[in-house]
């Protein structure tokens, strides 16, 4: 006869710990009193992000603690000539007996802004992983049944060229500028929103690098490193290159989140993807194509361009440095207008590539200044003169 | 996912990036490492196509056991001493983790290997996803769990509170100054490879032992993903290695951050797991057997010290000293009886040890009872109030003790106390490395050399300071730490919630001021700060004032 001696683990215990078990002050409390909603009920996005960020304006009594080599720490809202209500209002001073409070919150405008795309943790694997798979649905469909046969001659050299090399674009812009924009914003629902949006730009990034690997693999002479050396040295393409690198050179995190939504995107963007792209691949027998760029295109247009919308509409509307900060705008519209529609136009030898033509450029192009207008006119801003070029 | 495989996806982003033609990235964060451009591998080869599907699978999971704890009641087996530090704690992470996702972009320009920025990047995103998913639990906590305070105003609390502000270097120390100091060497190299294993290993199997399966069920889902950062710190070490000007400051940076990470995380996950437990099996580990499984000889023996042929001088002295605070000094004992001095200054309720803990403690820890015992029986004693003060009010033979200025633990193994002017304040230390990370590291030269891009210890660094002279009922006030019937603290020194057994802000009005240590130091003489020194010294263990001379 054995005798099993009893494993060492932890007993369960009827603790009776849940909520509701006892009557006492607080009992019923249950919801994040530490900040205000924008509407009338906190959302499940504002309580997994709001606030976890600290200001020393409110809460955060004893300052921050690590500094840079000149003293300063934190998130400082000189980070951007932008300004919203209160941005003038002196970091409280601690000392002996000072005591620890804060302004009111939100102690200044920042902390207004929220996320209409409500991201966080869980919406932004649930929507990248479902882009992933269709993206990826799609391309295995098109290869089985020899979609790529189809395709003419001149449309692969278009394909590896010039599809291929927007992947650069995508992927510089999502890593230099807005993963590096990520650090720079005053509130946790600016740099969780500008997260979100650089890994839209990687995966786009990603997703046209693995396509370009499979047509390597499916289309006889398409050449998978073509991408490369356009983007290095066609003429055509250097215009969107030089405005892709002066975008992720630029110090301000919001002229450089401006720029590049508001402007470079629906000027050069939309452009490329929508009206090029999208028009001339299904009359050359490519419907595989659309499905890829569209992915990035319906990142951008219906989720970056809707909290980059949000952020600034803000700014514009501020009550005390709406002026201030629509001067600022209109400068950087002068400055990045100028620069897109160069960039616009370099790229136009590309529309007569194809060969069966998408709509002319010229009308292309008033349809992606038109949508500028409109984005500018929601915002509250001024039609720059330099659209016009 | 896909028919193509991994390395041959990899290779193919690898095309990906340039080199600029016309205009260079924003250069925002300095170094004074300096790196060779090298063709230093990612090690994971992660590519977002199998990245997004691999997360969203992880979170099916957290989420359907977080479903399957609420509809299984899981709250009814939970044991309240374990979720009140969790008030504490999950009040803390959410921001080291977003500070994680933050300082990314330091090492963009600094370490000059695209191939590394791809991991970064990933590492950015999977530090979103920590932060968020952990205010999740916390929200979860807060919908569900007997009693809401302290979750429901966490992030006040933890901001302005003295524990948070120990915590808040564990974030802090990660976004600012030289770049590679604080998003590689403080971040990856010792924040993560050492400590968050006793974050989210050690913790979660006792948070399992207490009834609570969803802080393991999220925290090993987060570690999955630590593996990768390990891999980001490990290929930047590497480079870094590779220029022998370096080693100066990797020496320097390893004994500040692994002193500092030890100051820090042992003192919170210590306390968490040996205080907030009721498990208490001989046979289970404590924390320091954790401790040195996990970090001693997992990370300190086997990652560490292979490094050492390849030029790494690692802080042996610093190591086997923290082994010392934790297994010889109590360390952990001496946070944990502070944090419990001071519970009407924060915003979770604390259990009294039991005569069964004593038991435990006496078996891990011999010698622990006559340290601490009879400051616990006094706990214990003055739990529910009666006519006396919270215990930091009474005699128990308990010097309140002085905050270190640099890491802002209080000074608590006393022999160990140092006194130094710097910046022109007199400045209390926990320990010599704590005053040599102040005066000797975090200053723009380094042994003769320039370190412009090194960083600075800002802030008002004591609590105590900003409430010198005040009333602690105006105290509690000020911070926020008041249950919903306007006068009952949030913070109780039992479990009881009976409103008739909670302490309200009437008690606190009739204690005595609060009384900054340090404000009183710097309005001594000279010789009545070498004196009160000599004195403090020579207290201690367990908080007792020196003995009186014979």
């Amino acid at each position: 006869m054995t005798t099993a001696t009893e494993r060492s683990v932890p007993k369960p215990v009827f603790t009776d710990a849940e909520a509701g078990a006892k009557e006492f002050p607080d009992s019923t409390a249950r919801r994040f009193n530490y900040y205000t909603p924008q509407k009338r009920k906190q959302t499940h996005y504002e309580d997994v992000t709001v606030e976890v960020q600290p200001d020393p304006r409110h809460y955060l009594s004893q300052g921050w603690l690590y500094g840079f080599s000149d003293g300063r720490g934190g998130y400082p809202l000189e980070w951007t000539t932008l300004k919203a209500w209160g941005s003038d209002r002196p970091v409280p001073k601690r000392g002996p007996g000072s005591g620890g409070k804060g302004y009111d919150w939100p102690a200044h405008g920042w902390h207004e802004f929220r996320d209409p795309n409500e991201e966080w943790e869980l919406t932004l694997y649930r929507y990248n992983s479902n882009v992933v798979r269709q993206v990826n649905q799609n391309i295995e469909a098109a290869r089985r049944s020899k979609a790529f046969d189809q395709w003419n001659p001149n449309w692969v050299r278009f394909v590896e060229r010039n599809v291929g090399a927007w992947m650069h674009v995508d992927h510089g812009l999502g890593l230099y500028l807005f993963a590096n924009a990520n650090r720079r914003a005053p509130t946790n629902m600016h740099n969780n929103a500008i997260s979100v949006n650089s890994m839209h730009l990687i995966r786009a990034a990603q997703d046209l690098a693995l396509y370009n690997l499979t047509l390597s693999e499916e289309i006889d002479g398409f050449d998978g490193k073509a991408h490369v050396e356009t983007w290095d040295s066609d003429p055509a393409w250097q215009g969107v290159r030089q405005t892709a690198e002066a975008l992720t050179a630029v110090d301000d995190w919001c002229e450089a989140v401006f720029a590049a939504n508001v402007v470079f995107e629906p000027l050069v963007g939309e452009l490329f993807r929508s009206h090029l792209v999208q028009h001339a691949a299904p009359r050359n027998g490519d419907f595989v194509t659309p499905t890829v760029v569209g992915a990035g295109e319906y990142d951008y247009a219906e989720r970056d361009l809707r909290y980059t919308k949000a952020m600034f509409e803000l700014l514009t509307n501020d009550r005390e440095f709406a002026d201030h900060n629509k001067a600022i705008m209109q400068r950087w519209l002068s400055d990045w207008v100028s620069q897109a529609i160069k960039a616009a136009r370099t790229l136009q030898p590309l529309w007569s590539q194809p060969d069966a033509k998408p709509p002319r450029f010229e009308d292309g192009l008033d349809r992606a200044k038109s949508r500028f207008s409109g984005i500018l006119s929601d915002l509250g801003l001024d039609t720059p003169k330099e659209l016009a070029q | 996912m896909s028919r193509q495989s991994v390395a041959r996806a990899h290779q193919k982003i690898q095309e990906l990036s340039w080199e600029p033609l016309y205009h260079e990235p924003v250069s925002q964060y300095g170094t004074d490492y300096t790196f060779q451009k090298a063709q230093k591998k990612d090690p994971l080869k992660q590519v977002l196509r199998s990245y997004f599907p691999m997360q969203e699978e992880k979170d099916h999971r957290v989420y359907g056991a977080s479903d399957g704890a609420i509809r299984g009641n899981m709250f009814r087996q939970v044991q309240e001493r374990w979720l009140e530090w969790q008030k504490l704690f999950l009040s803390i992470i959410p921001l080291p983790e977003i500070s994680a996702a933050r300082a990314m972009p330091l090492l963009f320009r600094t370490v000059p290997n695209p191939e590394l920025h791809n991991g970064q990047a990933i590492q950015m995103i999977d530090e979103v996803r920590h932060s968020t998913i952990q205010q999740n639990l916390k929200r979860l906590y807060m919908n569900n769990y007997i009693d809401p305070a302290g979750f429901n105003n966490s992030l006040r609390n933890f901001q302005n509170d003295y524990c948070g502000t120990i915590g808040r270097q564990f974030a802090e120390g990660f976004i600012t100054g030289d770049a590679i100091t604080a998003a590689s060497i403080y971040l990856t190299i010792v924040a993560e490879t050492a400590f968050t294993n006793t974050l989210f290993v050690a913790m979660p199997a006792e948070a399992a032992a207490n009834g609570d399966y969803l802080l393991p069920t999220v925290f090993h889902s987060v570690q999955s993903d630590e593996s990768r950062h390990i891999s980001n710190g490990y290929a930047t070490l590497l480079m870094a290695l590779a220029d022998e000007g370096n080693h100066q400051l990797l020496e320097r940076d390893l004994r500040y951050a692994w002193w500092n990470n030890h100051r820090v995380v042992d003192a919170a996950i210590g306390t968490f797991i040996e205080y907030g437990t009721k498990d208490r099996r001989k046979d289970r580990e404590s924390y320091a057997e954790m401790w040195r499984r996990w970090i001693y000889d997992d990370y300190y023996r086997s990652y560490l010290v292979p490094l050492e042929k390849y030029g790494l001088v690692i802080p042996h002295d610093l190591i086997e000293e923290s082994w010392n605070q934790i297994w010889n000094k109590g360390y952990v004992h001496e946070v944990a009886q502070f944090f419990s001095t001071g519970w009407l200054a924060n915003y979770w309720r604390i259990d009294p040890m039991t005569d069964k803990d004593f038991e435990w403690f006496e078996y891990k820890y011999p010698g622990w009872y006559d340290r601490y015992g009879k400051w616990w029986e006094n706990y214990n004693r003055l739990s529910t109030p009666n006519g006396h003060h919270p215990i930091v009010a009474e005699d128990v033979d308990y010097q309140y003790p002085h905050r270190c200025w640099t890491c802002m633990v209080p000074c608590l193994v006393r022999e160990d106390m140092v006194i130094d002017e710097v910046d022109g304040q007199v400045r209390t230390y926990c320990h010599e490395a704590c005053r040599w990370t102040d005066v000797t590291a975090f200053r723009p030269t380094y042994q003769g050399r320039q370190t412009p891009n090194m960083g600075q210890l800002i802030g008002a660094r004591e609590w105590e300071t900003l409430y010198h002279g005040w009333n602690w009922a105006d105290v509690v006030t000020d911070m926020g730490y008041v249950r919903d019937d306007g006068k009952t603290l949030v913070a109780q020194p039992h479990l009881n919630l009976d409103p008739k057994k909670m302490w309200t802000l009437d008690h606190l009005r009739r204690m005595p001021p609060l009384q900054s240590p340090n404000v009183l130091l710097n309005e001594m003489t000279p010789e009545e700060r070498e004196a009160f020194h000599a004195n403090y010294v020579r207290g201690g263990p367990g908080g007792r004032p020196a003995p009186a001379d014979a």
